[in-house]
């Protein structure tokens, strides 16, 4: 073995401060989940941009298909009734 | 996996298939939208982001050579500190880069191999040698300083994983150019000697330095004109925003009043400024030493890819436990389940 190609990719998520929820920052390759916890933090909090850190296998993240988004997106597109704005109300009602 | 055969693209190469892609891909340049990494994209356009962000990845880590040959120089627990904290940000833009090159199906072992190999290139600007402690300085000032005016525009490219990591980059740039403008404030304000070692480092860092933009844009040669048709689509694709020129004017303009503040010289008689284009006229740049240094005939270039070459081998042996000892807990976690 000479590279890292044989090294898995994690996908790394960092929580920036206590409230927040954590984001996807970046990935990186380690060999095992520990290495890559302490990777990612030398990679993605060296300014101490994050209280936390999750590091998932990208090879688990099942994504939707960006050929299908048009349909796989569609049912929500002719709803507008879920959205507060559509609702036709007298203008001097109050707390609504 | 090879470069050439990623994903959607090569599914169905049919002109129908072309057509789609270049309308809903036109449709989202168009619109200033970015392009993430599954969408399906020209082949042209992927393969030019790639050689780009190989390249500015080696460079990123290649860049840590010339700088880290004076960490244990460092005149004081401060300024080594500091160096390294530098040098370590400048492997963390390569890691950031090469990953947001792997978003497009290379793998980061591919495109080591590629630099090892000779085959692709990284910023001329790391053959030059790092002879005195004030070229620490001057190339924190000077080419950290074009590193930012050229990346700052690539935080709005139209590719997200790679815009997303100039961000990051960015922000971390400012604090590389602001230790290179003390050291060189300090040591011009030092002893005779300290001001003559400053100067010098500027007069050989100005000149590679303006080079860092990329030959002219405008140039009638065939190397300008190659050029020109390479920004022309590189700007209608929304990779680059700026020509190479309109960068190095605005470079020189922002580092001339910097010089006269720390009262050193920059090493170019036909310095002045103009009047009448409200900018800092400039001498003609040495574009054979570029084509020269870039071909591969520069100072140092041999040295840097001996160097990382070396350091890769020595590391194998890590690498290779490594991914041993995760092997090991992997089966014995099978085993008790
Ligand atoms: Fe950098
Ligand atoms: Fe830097």
């Amino acid at each position: 073995m000479s590279g890292t190609g044989e090294w898995p990719l994690f996908e790394v998520f960092v929580r920036g401060k206590r409230g927040l929820s954590h984001t996807h920052v970046g990935s990186l390759h380690a060999p095992d989940a520990t290495m890559a916890l302490r990777n990612a933090r030398d990679l993605y909090t060296r300014r101490q941009e994050g209280v936390s850190i999750w590091v998932v296998p990208s090879g688990v993240i099942t994504a939707s298909s960006p050929e299908e988004r048009d349909s796989f997106f569609d049912p929500a597109g002719d709803k507008v009734y879920r959205h507060p704005t559509f609702y036709e109300v007298p203008e001097d009602v109050e707390y609504l | 996996m090879d470069g050439s055969q990623v994903g959607p693209l090569n599914a169905a190469e049919t002109e129908d298939y072309a057509q789609v892609v270049e309308e809903h891909f036109g449709g989202l340049i168009d619109a200033d939208q970015r392009i993430e990494p599954r969408d399906a994209m020209p082949a042209a356009y992927r393969d030019t982001l790639v050689r780009q962000m190989a390249q500015h990845a080696h460079s990123e880590i290649i860049g840590m050579q010339p700088e880290g040959n004076w960490i244990t120089r460092a005149p004081s627990l401060r300024r080594k500190a500091i160096l390294m904290a530098k040098v370590q940000d400048e492997a963390g833009h390569g890691l950031y880069l090469y990953s947001a090159a792997e978003t497009l199906g290379v793998d980061r072992s591919e495109l080591l191999a590629k630099l090892h190999a000779g085959k692709q290139k990284y910023s001329s600007i790391f053959n030059y040698p790092t002879l005195t402690w004030a070229d620490v300085g001057a190339i924190g000032w000077l080419v950290d300083g074009a590193a930012i005016m050229n990346q700052v525009p690539l935080c709005r490219c139209s590719y997200g994983p790679y815009a997303r990591a100039m961000v990051r980059i960015c922000k971390e740039e400012s604090f590389h150019q602001r230790q290179g403008f003390e050291i060189l404030w300090t040591l011009a304000r030092g002893t005779e000697a300290q001001r003559e070692m400053a100067q010098d480092a500027v007069d050989r860092w100005w000149w590679p330095s303006l080079m860092m933009f990329g030959p002219p844009d405008t140039g009638e040669n065939v190397n300008g004109a190659a050029t020109q048709s390479h920004t022309k689509q590189s700007m209608a694709w929304g990779i680059k925003r700026f020509a190479n020129d309109d960068l190095r004017q605005k470079f020189v303009d922002m580092t001339v009043p910097q010089a006269e503040k720390l009262g050193l010289t920059l090493p170019d008689p036909d310095l002045r400024w103009s009047e009448e284009r409200g900018h800092w006229d400039f001498g003609e740049i040495d574009w054979e030493e570029f084509w020269r240094v870039l071909g591969g005939d520069g100072p140092c270039n041999a040295q840097r890819l001996a160097h990382r070459r070396q350091a890769h081998e020595e590391g194998a042996w890590v690498r290779e436990a490594a991914a041993a000892y995760a092997a090991k807990h992997a089966a014995r976690g099978q085993g008790a389940a």
